[in-house]
């Protein structure tokens, strides 16, 4: 290693003489993270000349798992004999490609996917991971897993309108003699990325109305901090033509030394040394993006720039690489011209810093300007960084001088990986539990679950009214029931709504039909307050995938993918995968985000929890079969055994219409999604968001393959929801529903919260204060 | 009743998240309405509006104090112009963190701007930030912002901030405001009964429950709820099956504009 010029920090790294030991200890010293086959594949290509360590740098930000996603785009070996080429292509993205729905505008190519909405206005949607960082500062963390993905949806010129979160840790009562050194806390970890969370959403004026809170021990050395976005956009105003000559234009807060290998570090497991990583998160500051917000959007109004992209990871070479590339153009960029938080940074560290609140824009020469002026009247920062070329090179500069020149196909076409995956099997073993005595007692332990109960004092804290287009809130009405999904109505001039959901089912072992659950689970839940045309985004979140289980795993679930997505006809319009999330503690449990964006066409129509009036009748929709393994109950139980949850695939795409159906010839007065806990949990939960009328309703006349009463009321089947319809009009819902398993089976009454009865003995009864107070702990 | 001729000046600076939705409502009342940014105010000839509108938000982060880097600015920027502004009897109001900008720039309690603020939004005694729909009582409806309304009328409004406790210096203050009649909204239970600082009730443990005051002459008024947000029927928490029309916010508004309306603009 040597230096390129005497007055600069630029050094130059042989790699023609070195030995493989040796490229492997480049690689680490470096922090490249980047594996022996591609060290020695560098090695021959800069055999001419020996790379610079700003080229060696960001070959690593572009090759990194994180960025390149190498195992989805990879070859997958599996011990059944298979080999897929590109896992994401052949099973999500193909989903997408065969449903080829009009009203996908982009998918899996831009930052965020972009669906139509009306009025000549389109919906861009964004779910990002903030594992890695959420586990070493918890809160900067999650705020700027926040940050990243607001930018993603600015990225597509989109304005943000909602934000969502799921978030998993581990148990909070957690002893800390059980943590070994390196891992923190679940309880320091939470409060950390809860606050985080809050300021981000809060402080930018963006209402965070949907997300979920789990807790298990899987996660307890992983952290699992999913954030999500959703904007709007005039579709007219969706521009994407970076031409040559054009500037590149870097906006927002300064580059600095925070966030600096952030995407290696993401790439690989966390280890006891993650505290010497803190440098690798970056320092949130809301109220810059705030202000870059404002000027984004009205650069996007005056249609001033021809491209525009965010800064995450890989920081400004990311950026400017994609762009270019994208565009089948190349590009110069001047790395004197970035404003910097400190004066002394190394050539590299400008290039790959991942500080946050920064937008890189392509502006057309006679339009800069304006861009320019727009920035100052907001108080941003912006500077002319570079120039788009005819080159297809990257080049950059410092003090005039070249210190990184290559060539953008070589850098976006890595080596390809392969891995090994052993397909995994589930033997069934026969579930041996006593039925217990008391089911309301049980429906009441089950009700206070840290993964049932309510999050109120966490939701509250995040402002879910900003911006005053939440119709349906993350906590329905006074008695602060649960809803299903979030409803925003974005437009001052329509009644279309977007409808907000997620599935995720991380306690089914087998990773199939977890994912199938959870894909249905998030269309479910959007159904139920009246969401239809679904769009899908999947998160993956799991463990290193060069060990051949965690890989099998991964296949079976992205098979699932394509296979649900198609049968129910929802397409995926995003997605993003974070592997490698280990720890002192093992493996992250495997766990992948569904989150569902469905629309409704007047949000005056919506469907709440809450139970409207004496005496309609229940129905309860779809069968219910023993299927009970990683069920809330049986977890509560502490067993481990039966069959999981499988989804009829049929039967769950005609239920889900027909109801859109009902719920459009105004049928149904109230609908509740049946998943965690059960039906007992649903007519519960139902109870909850509901002031004076309780539900009464006869166990036998549930549609059930299994008659015992704890194993009826506490299965997770799929495909199934609680309804509450119009007393009058209840011949219609049966006709709809003719040839499918449904069954009325109660109806509300006045005097009780949840009464359950089978045929004429009583079996159970429970107020509705108990049922509050069990499940929103006051 | 014709609007159209009544100018409102919705302010903002770095941070301001409000303005849209605080423009929204005025406009569907009629009001013209200009959302401004800080940094171009000097453009403007404030006296040409009938209503300025410091709306919620984070301004400059409310890294200091909630509310002071902004009240500041408007001091350095535009006290002469406020200061006649008034005087001249036209209107303030101050949502959220445009409360605590107009405590922090002496327009509230006071009757003009620039003294040092004798109130406080300090931090929730909750300790967080609260997002939640609250039961308002209006205790004075003779203010250009309630006289549509009668009081002891309850209103349904969402409340969100971590800073919103209302203080005053001592007892002997508070009970000034209420003589003068200053204590415009309060939080009470959903039965319009005093809430005495009962939580969630009174979200954030202020003085008296005081939710909104306005200076002696009742033409600036400053309220820690978003009327904005209660502005259309959907926008309401719960509904028996389809949401009501108008929610209890618009009520602010429509005060305003009546009152515009009858006094002929001042």
């Amino acid at each position: 290693m040597r230096k390129l010029y005497d007055d600069l920090e630029v050094y130059v790294i042989d790699l023609s003489s070195a030995n493989d030991n040796e490229l492997l200890e480049i690689s680490r010293e470096m922090g490249l993270n980047i594996s022996l086959d591609r060290m020695k594949y560098l090695k021959q290509y800069f055999s001419n000349r020996p790379p610079t360590d700003v080229e060696l740098e960001m070959i690593a930000q572009t090759w990194s798992e994180h960025c390149f996603h190498n195992v989805f785009k990879g070859d997958v070996v599996t011990d059944d004999g298979r080999i897929i080429t590109n896992i994401l292509k052949t099973f999500i993205v193909r989903a997408t490609r065969e449903l080829n729905k009009e009203w996908c505008i982009s998918v899996f190519e831009d930052n965020a996917g972009i669906i139509d909405f009306e009025k000549g206005y389109a919906i861009a949607a964004k779910v990002e991971t903030h594992n890695h960082p959420s586990a070493v500062e918890p809160f900067g963390g999650a705020a700027t897993g926040v940050g990243g993905v607001i930018r993603d949806i600015l990225g597509v010129w989109g304005e943000p309108i909602a934000l969502t979160d799921v978030l998993c840790f581990g148990p909070l009562d957690t002893k800390y003699e059980d943590l070994p050194s390196g891992v923190k806390h679940p309880r320091y970890v939470y409060s950390g990325v809860v606050a985080g969370i809050g300021s981000y959403g809060n402080n930018m004026g963006i209402p965070t109305v949907s997300g979920a809170i789990f807790f298990d021990k899987g996660y307890t050395g992983n952290v699992v901090v999913y954030c999500g976005c959703i904007g709007i956009l005039p579709r007219e105003l969706y521009v994407r033509n970076t031409g040559e000559g054009d500037f590149a234009v870097l906006a927002g807060g300064r580059t600095g030394r925070d966030g600096i290998h952030g995407v290696t570090f993401a790439s690989v497991g966390l280890t006891e040394e993650a505290e010497e990583f803190r440098s690798a998160v970056q320092i949130p500051n809301p109220i810059v993006e705030e202000k870059l917000r404002r000027a984004i959007l009205r650069i996007r109004d005056e249609k001033l720039a021809s491209g525009i992209t965010d800064l995450g990871g890989g920081g400004l070479s990311s950026a400017a690489g994609e762009t270019a590339y994208r565009s089948g153009l190349g590009i110069d960029v001047d790395l004197d011209k970035v404003p910097l938080k400190v004066p002394d940074m190394a050539p590299w560290e400008i290039w790959v810093s991942e500080s946050q609140e920064r937008m890189f824009l392509s502006v057309p020469e006679k339009n800069l300007e304006r861009v320019l002026e727009i920035f100052q009247e907001e108080e941003v920062e912006a500077s002319i960084v570079g120039r788009f070329v005819g080159s297809g090179r990257v080049r950059v500069f410092s003090k005039r001088r070249v210190v990184c020149n290559l060539d953008l196909k070589f850098l976006f076409n890595p080596p390809k990986v392969t891995r090994r995956a052993k397909i995994p099997e589930f033997t069934r073993v026969e579930v041996n539990l006593e039925e217990p005595k008391d089911l309301g007692e049980e429906i009441l332990k089950l009700l206070s679950d840290p993964n049932i109960r309510s999050k109120e004092d966490v939701v509250r804290t995040y402002d879910h009214e900003v911006r005053g287009c939440t119709v349906v809130k993350p906590i329905y009405g006074d008695e602060a029931g649960p809803s299903d999904a979030s409803v925003i109505k974005p437009l001052k001039d329509s009644w279309m709504g977007v409808v907000i959901s997620c599935g995720i089912n991380p306690f089914y072992p087998d990773p199939y039909w977890m994912a199938a659950n959870s894909i249905e689970e998030a269309i479910r839940n959007n159904t139920a307050v009246g969401g239809r045309r679904i769009a899908l985004l999947d998160n993956f979140v799991w463990g290193n995938p060069e060990n051949e289980e965690n890989m099998g795993k991964l296949l079976r679930a992205v098979e699932a993918c394509y296979d649900f997505s198609k049968a129910l006809d929802a397409p995926f319009i995003s997605g993003k995968d974070s592997l490698y999330n280990e720890s002192p503690l093992g493996p992250v449990k495997p766990t992948l985000l569904i989150t569902g964006v469905g629309i409704i066409p007047d949000i005056r129509m919506v469907i709440t929890p809450n139970l409207k009036k004496e005496d309609n009748p229940i129905y309860v929709i779809g069968l219910t079969r023993e299927e009970l393994r990683g069920s809330a109950y049986l977890r509560l139980k502490g067993v481990d055994s039966g069959e999981v949850p499988r989804v009829n695939k049929n039967l769950s795409k005609k239920i889900i219409d027909t109801l859109v159906k009902a719920i459009d010839e105004q049928l149904v007065l109230s609908c509740h999604d049946i998943s965690e806990g059960g039906l007992g949990v649903a007519a519960a939960e139902m109870v909850v968001a509901t002031r004076g009328l309780g539900i009464e309703f006869d166990i036998s006349k549930i549609p059930s393959e299994t008659r015992r009463n704890d194993y009826v009321l506490f299965s997770e089947s799929a495909s199934r929801f609680l309804v509450e319809v119009d007393g009058n009009k209840s011949r219609r819902f049966e006709e709809l529903f003719f040839g499918m398993p449904f069954n009325r089976i109660g109806k509300v009454v006045r005097d009780v919260g949840l009464r359950i009865v089978d045929s004429k003995s009583k079996i159970c009864e429970l107020n509705s204060s108990d049922i509050k107070k069990a499940w929103r702990g006051y | 009743m014709n609007a159209n001729r009544f100018k409102a000046l919705v302010l903002r600076t770095g941070g301001t998240n409000c303005d849209l939705e605080t423009k929204v409502a005025l406009e569907e009342l009629g009001v013209k309405t200009e959302i401004v940014h800080m940094n171009s105010v000097e453009k403007k000839n404030l006296l040409e509006y009938h209503l300025i509108v410091f709306p919620g938000g984070f301004s400059y982060g409310d890294y200091v104090r909630a509310g002071a880097v902004w009240g500041k600015r408007v001091l350095a920027k535009l006290r002469l112009e406020l200061e006649k502004f008034i005087e001249e009897g036209r209107l303030i109001l101050g949502i959220c963190n445009g409360f605590q900008v107009l405590v922090e720039a002496g327009m509230l309690p006071g009757n003009g701007a620039g003294e040092t603020p004798s109130i406080a939004l300090a931090n929730n005694s909750s300790a967080k930030y609260e997002c939640r729909w609250v039961w308002l009582r209006v205790e004075n409806d003779e203010t250009p912002f309630t006289m549509t309304m009668r009081k002891g009328e309850v209103l349904r409004i969402p409340v969100g901030h971590a800073e919103g406790r209302f203080l005053t210096r001592s007892e002997e203050d508070l009970e000034e405001l209420k003589r003068n009649g200053q204590v415009v909204f309060r939080y009470v239970l959903p039965n319009g009964d005093d809430a005495n600082g009962l939580y969630p009730f009174n979200p954030n443990g202020s003085m008296y429950d005081v939710a909104g005051i306005c200076n002696k002459k009742g033409k600036v008024m400053g309220m820690m709820p978003h009327p904005e947000r209660a502005f259309f029927g959907w926008q309401l928490p719960e509904w028996d099956r389809r949401p009501p029309e108008k929610g209890d916010g618009r009520k602010i508004f429509e005060s305003i504009v009546k009152y515009l309306h009858d006094s002929n603009g001042l």
